[in-house]
């Protein structure tokens, strides 16, 4: 940053592309965060780095992650989506279920069977908003209700356990390919491929130019209406299949399960510096977002943080993040206006 | 005069559909209109109902306040800590009211002076807020409160059947809504809600307008712990945990628009008595708590969907009888 604001016009000019975009972006301010934070925890404590420790870590972050690539989708369009907590719950119990009643599914045919349920339900969702002009917010904190009750009125108190489940899902879940746990993997596809999406395709675009000014959308000749619903159905099946992940993850799941998570989700977006207002924002942002959250959380238990000081201090956390974020933000904004004017 | 004219519309309602769900009740069970059942379920939701006064304001001015419940389980911990300690009730009290103003406080300046986005901010203090709560009390629970303070949380105003902290709702609400309505105060809400640009324009601070609002919600989430605290002679950290989202269901379903600019206390104080209504209608005849649950998001998701569908099915009347009567006036050549 320092070097950028020496530099005369000519040089930023002169210098490639590629480097010069690096340098200004705004994950890359998390990122050093991420790893002060990493280094200082293990510098206090070295037992922060051990194998154990980090896989545990990208084990609790990837849930959140994976439900963060749907919801960045719809923060990206100027949308919210609250009811994820409640897909993910009810997608964990139904496969769950399912798996009783059929002891022998294979493990695609599960995940197939989360995304399904999650795009159904993402549905809902995207004709509501889309069709029927109800806010986002709105909506979605409808269908959180809705299928939280629809959870409970289908799980009636029981529970889903590890007994229930056959040994292939759950060799899955604790597996590990090159030591990197089965179900990172998994998110880190998920991710990289809608990142590239967003980034490089037309579709992708797409949510960015719904979200800066749908109108100039339209008049671009984007189908506004139809990214909309496309992109809650989306964020629907990705719950869906963190529902799958989180039964394969705890093998204990009740009619609680995911409850509160679409908090944590959208915090870890707004922290990976997705625009709440729209059309700004990345995956990469909202993945490394969800990972300094879960890093946080992982810290203040290394340090042996009081149980009960440890959401304070990361509700208080998240409020410094937010507020350097929108501090940096303003100053570039600042200077790229100055530059502009020079 | 149209916006007004479906302004009234809307809440004219609710009020018929709180009538509705009345009589519905009436039928279901025969112990349902008694005092003493009215009396049970309105007090059930009086924290809600008190929170969602000033949540009014704060949607209407385009703002939401997600950390309402958190700065309730704060208070509500602290009245417990403040007393275990052997504090004065009367100076607990105000010490809990200057905890809830310094949260609203909070929020407000990290919204006003940095310019961020409340739903974020809230998000963020909703954490903050609830984890103090546990720093404050951890698992423990206050519960040897005065007797002559916790009737004041379960009693009824002398000589009816009123509970005390919806008579205090009520006078509340009445104080609310002609400040909102009749006050230059009240109205210039509706303008920043409008139109903010236009309204700083005009001369109105807004900021200043938005802190006062976010302090007020604080203050409001004070009461409705010392209210909390009594009523269940309980003080404990994890105290009303979740309720941000049935005092924001229960404004929207008030036609207060998330987008800010409209909304009136009527509907809102209206919207409070009607899920309030149901879901004591439905517990009495033994549903189970779960389509409770769907019945608050059903209810939520159609105050908006049902409006619109009508508006466009009227418009596209209108349309096909404008062509209607352009095809009498003038035939279609060919």
């Amino acid at each position: 940053m320092t070097a950028g604001r020496q530099a005369t016009p000519e040089a930023i000019q002169a210098r490639p592309n590629l480097i010069a975009q690096l340098l200004r972006a705004r994950e890359l301010s998390l990122v050093l965060i991420l790893l002060v934070l990493v280094l200082g925890t293990a510098a206090l404590n070295p037992r922060f780095l051990a194998l154990g420790n980090l896989r545990d870590l990208l084990l609790n972050v990837s849930i959140i992650s994976l439900v963060v690539v749907g919801q960045t989708i719809v923060l990206l369009m100027k949308h919210v989506d609250l009811s994820v907590g409640s897909v993910v719950g009810l997608s964990a119990f139904l496969t769950g279920s399912l798996f009783v009643a059929v002891p022998g599914l294979p493990l695609p045919l599960a995940m197939l069977f989360g995304l399904v349920l999650g795009a159904v339900l993402g549905s809902v969702n995207g004709l509501l908003v889309a069709y029927g002009r109800v806010p986002a917010l709105v909506a979605t904190l409808g269908t959180l209700y809705v299928f939280r009750g629809l959870d409970y009125a289908i799980v009636h108190g029981g529970q889903i356990n590890a007994g229930n489940l056959p040994p292939s899902f759950l060799s899955f879940a604790s597996g590990s390919l090159l030591g990197i746990p089965n179900l990172v993997l998994l998110v880190l596809v998920v991710m990289v491929g809608f990142g590239l999406y967003l980034k490089s395709y037309r579709g992708g675009r797409e949510y960015y130019a719904v979200g800066s000014n749908a109108e100039a959308a339209t008049l671009a000749g984007i189908n506004v209406t139809r990214r909309t619903l496309t992109g809650f159905v989306l964020s629907g099946a990705i719950a869906g299949l963190a529902g799958v992940l989180y039964l394969a993850r705890y093998g204990t799941v009740d009619a609680n399960a995911g409850s509160g998570l679409e908090l944590q989700v959208i915090a870890a977006a707004v922290v990976g510096g997705v625009s709440i207002n729209g059309g700004v924002g990345t995956l990469f942002g909202s993945g490394i977002g969800a990972l300094l959250l879960g890093t946080m959380g992982s810290a203040l238990v290394t340090l042996r943080a009081p149980a009960f000081y440890q959401q304070a201090i990361q509700g208080a956390l998240l409020l410094i993040a937010i507020s350097i974020d929108i501090v940096v933000a303003r100053r570039s904004a600042k200077k790229l206006q100055q530059r502009s004017r020079g | 005069m149209k916006t007004l004219r479906s302004l009234l519309g809307w809440e004219a309602t609710i009020l018929l559909l709180v009538v509705l769900a009345l009589l519905a009740g009436a039928l279901l069970s025969p112990d349902f209109l008694t005092s003493s059942n009215l009396s049970f379920l309105t007090a059930n939701f009086s924290e809600v109902a008190l929170m969602a006064l000033t949540m009014t304001l704060l949607v209407i001015v385009a703002e939401i306040d997600l950390s309402v419940a958190s700065t309730l389980g704060l208070c509500s911990s602290l009245l417990g800590v403040l007393w275990s300690a052997h504090v004065p009730m009367p100076l607990a009290i105000v010490l809990v009211f200057l905890a809830g103003g310094l949260a609203g406080l909070i929020n407000g300046l990290l919204v006003t002076r940095l310019g961020l986005p409340s739903l974020a901010v809230t998000i963020g203090t909703l954490a903050l807020y609830r984890g103090l709560a546990y720093a404050l009390l951890g698992d423990r629970a206050v519960a040897d409160f005065p007797a002559a303070y916790t009737n004041l949380g379960f009693g009824t105003v002398p000589g009816t059947s009123i509970p005390i902290p919806i008579a205090l709702f009520l006078v509340l609400a009445v104080v609310v809504a002609v400040v909102l309505h009749a006050t230059s105060f009240g109205r210039s809400l509706y303008a920043i809600g409008a139109n903010e640009v236009a309204a700083r324009f005009a001369g109105l601070r807004v900021e200043r307008v938005k802190l006062t609002l976010f302090v007020l919600s604080g203050l409001m989430s004070a009461l409705a712990a010392v209210v909390y605290t009594f009523r269940f002679s309980s003080a404990r950290a994890d105290n009303a945990s979740g309720f941000e989202l049935g005092v924001i269901a229960a404004v929207l379903l008030g036609g207060v628009s998330i987008f800010g600019g409209r909304g009136s206390v009527v509907g809102a104080v209206a919207a409070v008595f009607l899920i309030g209504i149901i879901n004591g209608a439905l517990t009495i005849v033994d549903v189970p708590n779960e389509i409770l649950t769907i019945v608050t998001g059903l209810l939520l998701i159609g105050s908006v969907l049902v409006p619109n569908l009508l508006t466009r099915f009227r418009a596209g009347q209108e349309r096909r009888r404008t062509a209607q009567e352009v095809n009498r006036v003038s035939p279609p050549l060919g």
